[in-house]
C-alpha cells in the first residue's frame, strides 16, 4: 500500500514536470513577452534591462528549472495583461470554478447513477428508452450551445434565472462563496445543469451498460437461484459491481468538469479560472496560460491519485492478502 | 408408494425467434422421490441445463416454460408469480453452477454472502445466521472456517469456492439441489472429491439432486436413477444399473461405448457418428434416426414416445409391442 502510493506520487511528479515543460514552452512560442510588456516605446536600454530582469537571457536549462522552482512555491510571475501575480490572479478565481465545479459533479452523478441503473434494470421500458434517446442528444450537443438555449429559455423568456455572473458573494477567509446567498445560489442553476449535462448522460449511459453487463454475470444468476430479494441482488450485489468503472471515469470527468468549465464559464460570464484563461488567451498571456494549464494538470494528477485509492477501498481483490497465505492450497 | 418430490410432467420449453419457435425442451416427464439422485446426461445441446434452469424457475427470457407442468411436493411451481418462486428457490430449491469462479460476488466475503442468504430464508438472528455459516463451511470441509469466513472469494482455490457454492446451496436446508455440471469446471483430481462431498452431503441433509454431467463415472458412481437427454427429449430414463449395464434406446448404448473401458486391450473411446441435429433442423421421426444403427422405416416417419420396459423408459419404436411382435 505505501510503496504503491511513493510510486503514485513519483509518476505524479514525472506528469507534473512534463506539463510544465509544456507550459514553460508556451512562453518561449506563444507571443513576445518582452514587446508585449514594453508597449509602443521604448528604449534598447530598457529592452535589454527587461530582457535580463526576467532572466530570459539565460540558457535554456537554467529558465526551465527556474520556471519549475517558482511553480512548485506558487510564483507563476506578473500577468501581462493585468500586471499583477498570476497566483493571486487564479486564487481569487479559484473558488468560483470550483463550487461550479463541485456543483456540476454533484447534480451529474445524483442524477446519472440512477438514471443509469434505472435504465440497465428496465432495459426495455418505453421510459428506459426515451431516456436513453434523450442521453444521445446531452452527449452530442455542444456544451454552448445548451448554455444558450438554457439562457433564452430560463433568462430571456420566462426571466427565472439570471443569465451572467455569479449573484452576491460572502467572503469566507480567502474563499468566496455563491452558496450563502440566494443570489448566489440562484446563479449557480444554469451553468451547473450546462456543465453536468454532459457528465451526466455519460454516466448515465456508463452505469446502465456496465448494469446490463453486470446482470448477465454467473454471480448474479447465483444470487438470483439463491432467491435473494430483487432488492439486495440489484443494489447489493450488481451496483456495487459497477462501481469500479464509475469511479474511474467520474474521476476522470471531474478533471473533465474542471477543464471544461471554460466554455460554460465564458457562455455564462461566470468569473471564474476558465473565463480567465479565455481572457488571457486573447492577450497573450502567457504567464497566466502556462498557470491555469499546470493547475488543471495538477487537479487530473490529484483525482486519479484519488480514484486510484477509493478502489482499494471498493475491491477487496487489490487489498494485500494478508489472511489468506495461510488458507490458500489445501483442497 | 411413497410420493415423489418432483414431477415434471410434458416440460415444453420454447425459444421465441425471427425464423420461428424453437422448441428447446420437448414433452419431458420424470419423477425425483425424497432423497434420490437423478443423474442426467446427454450430448452438449441436449436440454439439460434449459430443464434445471425451468425448474428453478429462471429462465432467461426470451426461453419460456410453453408446456407442462412442474410440481415440487405436489404443488405447482411452473406458473408461480416471480415472488413467490424466490421464496422457493434457495429454500426449497438448491442450484450449484458449473464455474465455482465465478459463481461468487467477487466484492463480498464468503461469510456476508452465506449469512445473507441464511437470513433471506430462515427467521434466524444474524449472530445465529453466522453461526450456521461458519457450520456449513466446516461441514463442506473448509479448514479454519471461523476465519475463513471473513475472506473474499479471491483467496480460496476453486475446489475450495466450488464447497462454498455447494454450502450456499445447501444454507437452508433445500429438498432438491439441481447441480448443473457441478465439476465440469474444476481440476480432474479434485472432481471425484466434490461430487463424494455433494452426495454425502445431500444425504446427511435430506436433500434429492438432479445432477447434469457428462461424465458416465459420475453418473455410475452417485446417481439412484438417470435421464439421458437427445435433442431436448428424453431417450430413456430408469434404474442406474439398468441403463449402464443394459441400454435399451440404440443412443444410450452408443454412449455407455463412449466410456473408456479401464483394463481392456485399449481404453476406447467409441463415438456416435454425427452430431446432434440443430434444433432448427430436428428430423421427422425419431431424432435419432440419421445416426441409428438400427433405424427403420417406422423411425423417419413417427416420433416414438417413452416405453415402459421393465423399471426403464425408452423412447425407441424398438420396443413398441408391434415391432417385437413382427421380430417373433
Ligand atoms: N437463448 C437461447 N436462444 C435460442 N436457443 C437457445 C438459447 N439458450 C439455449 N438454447 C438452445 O437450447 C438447447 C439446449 O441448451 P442447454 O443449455 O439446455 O443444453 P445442455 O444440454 O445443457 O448442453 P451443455 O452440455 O453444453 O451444457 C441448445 O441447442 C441451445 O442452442
Ligand atoms: S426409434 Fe428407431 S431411430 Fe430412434 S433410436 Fe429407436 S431404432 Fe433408432
Ligand atoms: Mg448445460
Amino acid at each position: 500500500m505505501i510503496a504503491f502510493v511513493i510510486r503514485r506520487l513519483l509518476q505524479a511528479v514525472l506528469v507534473m514536470l512534463a506539463v510544465g515543460f509544456v507550459g514553460f514552452s508556451l512562453f518561449a512560442y506563444v507571443g513576445d513577452p518582452v514587446s508585449i510588456m514594453l508597449g509602443q516605446d521604448y528604449t534598447q536600454e530598457a529592452r535589454q534591462r527587461l530582457i535580463q530582469d526576467l532572466g530570459l537571457d539565460q540558457p535554456f536549462f537554467i529558465q526551465y528549472a527556474r520556471f519549475i522552482a517558482g511553480a512548485a512555491q506558487g510564483e507563476f510571475g506578473i500577468s501581462y495583461r493585468l500586471a499583477r501575480p498570476v497566483a493571486e490572479l487564479l486564487l481569487e478565481r479559484l473558488p468560483a470554478t470550483l463550487e461550479l465545479s463541485l456543483c456540476a459533479a454533484v447534480l451529474a452523478l445524483a442524477a446519472g447513477v440512477p438514471l443509469g441503473v434505472y435504465c440497465g434494470l428496465n432495459r426495455d421500458g418505453w421510459l428506459a428508452r426515451l431516456l436513453l434517446s434523450v442521453s444521445l442528444i446531452g452527449v452530442s450537443l455542444p456544451t454552448f450551445l445548451i448554455g444558450i438555449l438554457l439562457i433564452l429559455f430560463f433568462s430571456v423568456i420566462l426571466g427565472w434565472l439570471p443569465s451572467f455572473g455569479r449573484g452576491d458573494v460572502v467572503q469566507l477567509g480567502g474563499w468566496s462563496t455563491g452558496f450563502l446567498t440566494p443570489t448566489g445560489l440562484r446563479a449557480l442553476i444554469l451553468p451547473s445543469i450546462t456543465l453536468a449535462l454532459f457528465q451526466l448522460t455519460l454516466i448515465m449511459r456508463l452505469v446502465r451498460s456496465e448494469m446490463l453487463e453486470v446482470l448477465r454475470t454467473d454471480y448474479i444468476k447465483f444470487a438470483r437461484a439463491r432467491g435473494l430479494r430483487n432488492r439486495a441482488i440489484n443494489f447489493g450485489h450488481a451496483l456495487k459491481n459497477t462501481l469500479v468503472p464509475v469511479i474511474t471515469i467520474t474521476g476522470l470527468q471531474l478533471g473533465g468538469i474542471i477543464a471544461f468549465a471554460i466554455v460554460t464559464e465564458t457562455v455564462f460570464q461566470w468569473p471564474g479560472m476558465g473565463f480567465l484563461f479565455i481572457q488571457s488567451v486573447q492577450a497573450a498571456d502567457v504567464p497566466v496560460m502556462a498557470a491555469y494549464l499546470m493547475l488543471i494538470a495538477f487537479f487530473f494528477v490529484l483525482i486519479n491519485l484519488v480514484v486510484d485509492l477509493l478502489y482499494y477501498l471498493v475491491d477487496p481483490r487489490l487489498r494485500i492478502d494478508k489472511g489468506a497465505a495461510g488458507g490458500h492450497g489445501g483442497h | 408408494m411413497t410420493q415423489n418430490l418432483l414431477e415434471v410432467e410434458n416440460l415444453r420449453v420454447e425459444f421465441p425467434t425471427r425464423r420461428g419457435t424453437l422448441v428447446a425442451v420437448d414433452d419431458v416427464s420424470f419423477s425425483i422421490a425424497p432423497g434420490e439422485v437423478l443423474g442426467v446426461v446427454g450430448e452438449s445441446g441436449a436440454g439439460k441445463s434449459l430443464t434445471g434452469a425451468a425448474i428453478i424457475g429462471l429462465l432467461e427470457p426470451p426461453g419460456r416454460v410453453a408446456g407442462g407442468e412442474i410440481r415440487l411436493g405436489g404443488q405447482r411451481i411452473d406458473n408461480l408469480p416471480y415472488e413467490k418462486m424466490r421464496r422457493i428457490r434457495g429454500k426449497e430449491i438448491g442450484a450449484i453452477f458449473q464455474d465455482p469462479l465465478t459463481s461468487l460476488n467477487p466484492l463480498y466475503t464468503i461469510g456476508r454472502q452465506l449469512t445473507e442468504t441464511i437470513l433471506t430464508h430462515l427467521e434466524v438472528s444474524e449472530a445465529e445466521a453466522r453461526d450456521r455459516a461458519i457450520k456449513l463451511l466446516q461441514e463442506v470441509g473448509i479448514p479454519a472456517a471461523e476465519r475463513r469466513i471473513d475472506h473474499y472469494p479471491h483467496q480460496f482455490s476453486g475446489g475450495m469456492r466450488q464447497r462454498v457454492v455447494i454450502a450456499l446451496a445447501l444454507c437452508a436446508n433445500p429438498r432438491l439441489i439441481v447441480a448443473d455440471e457441478p465439476t465440469t469446471a474444476l481440476d480432474v483430481s479434485i472432481q471425484a472429491q466434490i461430487i463424494t462431498l455433494l452426495k454425502r452431503l445431500c444425504r446427511d441433509h435430506g436433500a434429492a439432486v438432479m445432477l447434469v454431467t457428462h461424465d458416465m463415472g459420475v453418473i455410475a458412481e452417485t446417481a439412484d436413477r438417470v435421464a439421458v437427454m437427445y435433442a431436448g427429449r428424453i431417450a430413456e430414463i430408469g434404474p442406474v444399473r439398468d441403463v449402464i449395464k443394459r441400454a435399451k434406446h440404440p443412443y444410450t448404448e452408443g454412449l455407455m461405448g463412449s466410456i473408456p473401458k479401464l483394463g481392456g486391450d485399449e481404453a476406447k473411446l467409441a463415438q456416435i457418428d454425427g452430431s446432434m441435429p440443430r434444433l432448427t433442423a430436428i428430423p421427422k421421426g425419431c431424432a435419432f434416426n440419421p445416426r441409428c444403427p438400427k433405424a427403420f422405416d417406422r423411425c423417419r416417419a413417427e416420433r416414438p414416445d417413452p416405453i415402459a420396459v421393465g423399471d426403464t423408459k425408452v423412447a425407441c419404436w424398438l420396443y413398441d409391442d408391434a415391432h417385437k411382435a413382427a421380430a417373433e
